[in-house]
């Protein structure tokens, strides 16, 4: 029973959209995915007005030292089980700004965030893809592959160094 | 024991809370495809209401801190139960007529009010000034539009001189359904007014306007208590236009395959009515609500009475 409701949570995604001193770009993109054109309510995904109703995050921007107890106060009035977004490259690592004396510089140093979309501004292509891949609904792009140490003599010369040497 | 056991049936399993909520979401999600081929869009999966309220069940529950705690947890108990009751009455009456007992159309018309008490109750228990703006708002649209809503019930009752649902449907039975007169296509017309603000649909959500008050009498609800409140939402869209057929669209027949498919039609008609003034309307100031439930609205029941007085 508890497993069915959870698989209804990837179904139906209801976003809160905020702007942590983001410079307005990534919202305007946020809401254009949100518009008839792209139709993210297929996925189930709806805009909504009370972080109470919502179950993502969506955040953008570098965060600045204002918003930065606002934030916070935000995470903590979402009910659980909750994902955060964090859309632009200001606020997946701050962007230009990311050794700037007032701006924190990223989301993650804030709150935990789950999934980052990239983009100065992203694509409303990338943000419902970064969503879709979030959810399962597509498989992801690349993969992260951790590579086996092969030993340097035999990647370069298919022999041992001191054998091919003895070879001269 | 079966005598005690079958009121709960009733109530809890089949015309009551199971039943009307199941179909109550599928014709929410009706609204909401529609809305989308409107705006030219695929729009939600059929199964997207149900995944909704699956995934409120599944999420926790937060009581804000210095809400009023019973009246926050038991507001949405107190809907879903008027609800339910008033779904029930309206089935049962229609399905078996003996049933029904004076002043049953009284008791819905108090039952169908309980939803958006509900609503007041909850938003002025949560301690927030959006949910306190939104419960003024909703007691202001229930005191514009329940008196036309009342008015026009009364046309019915006023023809029949009765105010028993089984003899409204029998009147219906021998001598048409009471929209083929003057009186009852205007009648019918401020019913379906006050529909869509009973319903908080568009040019009346202003108790819920999102963008305005994010959410009003339901900000701060979240989890199960939010899924009982769109439950709420999605048994009112079942049973208000079914309390609409009852009374002035010829009742509902389910003894043969004919009438089945007679109310589906009447029911998809009123619904399709309803979601079209809903997608291509904007929100409504809460003064110009107020004036036009107040003015022509009220204007047009009144007329509907006279011309009921007058067997037109």
């Amino acid at each position: 029973m508890f497993s069915i409701l959870e698989k209804c949570f990837k179904k139906s995604i209801w976003v809160y959209h905020t702007n942590a001193s983001a410079c307005n770009g990534c919202d305007i993109e946020i809401i254009n995915a949100l518009t008839p054109f792209y139709d993210a309510e297929r996925f189930g995904i709806k805009l909504v007005g009370s972080p109470r109703h919502a179950d993502a995050l969506l955040v953008t921007g570098a965060v600045s030292r204002q918003v930065c107890p606002r934030l916070k106060t935000l995470y903590k009035s979402v009910p659980e089980p909750k994902l955060v977004f964090a859309i632009g490259s200001c606020a997946t690592g701050g962007g230009i700004w990311f050794d700037s004396y007032n701006l924190v510089g990223g989301v993650d140093k804030v709150i935990p965030v789950n999934f980052y979309i990239p983009g100065c501004p992203p694509r409303p292509e990338a943000i419902l893809f970064g969503v879709a891949v979030a959810l399962g609904l597509v498989d992801k792009k690349v993969v992260a592959e951790y590579l086996k140490e092969k030993g340097f003599p035999e990647l370069v010369h298919e022999r041992p160094v001191a054998e091919s040497l003895w070879a001269k | 024991m079966m005598e005690i056991l079958k009121p709960v049936f009733y109530l809890l399993i089949f015309p009551g809370l199971l039943f009307t909520g199941v179909l109550g979401l599928f014709f929410m999600w009706v609204d909401r495809k529609v809305t989308a081929l409107i705006q030219s869009r695929m729009g939600p999966p059929w199964y997207q209401c149900y995944v909704d309220i699956g995934k409120l069940l599944y999420k926790q529950v937060i009581i804000p801190a210095g809400s009023n705690r019973l009246s926050f947890v038991t507001a949405p108990l107190i809907g879903l139960a008027g609800i339910s009751l008033a779904g029930g009455i309206i089935w049962m009456v229609n399905i078996n007529k003996s049933v029904s007992f004076i002043g049953d159309l009284i008791v819905v018309m108090y039952l169908l009010v309980l939803p958006s008490l509900a609503l007041i109750i909850g938003g002025a228990a949560s301690r927030n000034p959006f949910s306190s703006v939104g419960a003024s708002r909703e007691m202001t649209m229930v005191f514009a539009y329940e008196l036309p809503f009342i008015l026009v019930i009364f046309t019915a009752v006023i023809k029949t001189r009765s105010v028993i649902f089984a003899d409204i449907i029998t009147y219906q039975i021998q001598n048409g359904a009471m929209f083929w007169s003057v009186s009852g296509i205007v009648a019918v017309a401020v019913f379906l007014i006050c529909m869509l603000a009973k319903l908080c649909y568009l040019p009346f959500d202003i108790p819920e306007a999102e963008s305005e008050i994010i959410g009003g009498t339901l900000a701060e609800y979240s989890g199960a208590l939010l899924a009982i409140f769109k439950l709420t939402n999605a048994m009112m869209l079942l049973a208000l236009p079914l309390f609409l057929i009852t009374l002035f669209l010829g009742g509902i027949v389910v003894s043969s395959i004919k009438g089945i498919l007679f109310l589906i039609l009447k029911y998809l008609v009123i619904l399709i009515l309803v979601i079209l003034v809903k997608s291509t309307h904007p929100r409504l100031r809460i003064d110009q609500a107020l004036k036009f439930f107040l003015g022509p609205v009220l204007g047009l029941a009144i007329i509907s009475v006279i011309l009921t007085v007058l067997g037109v």
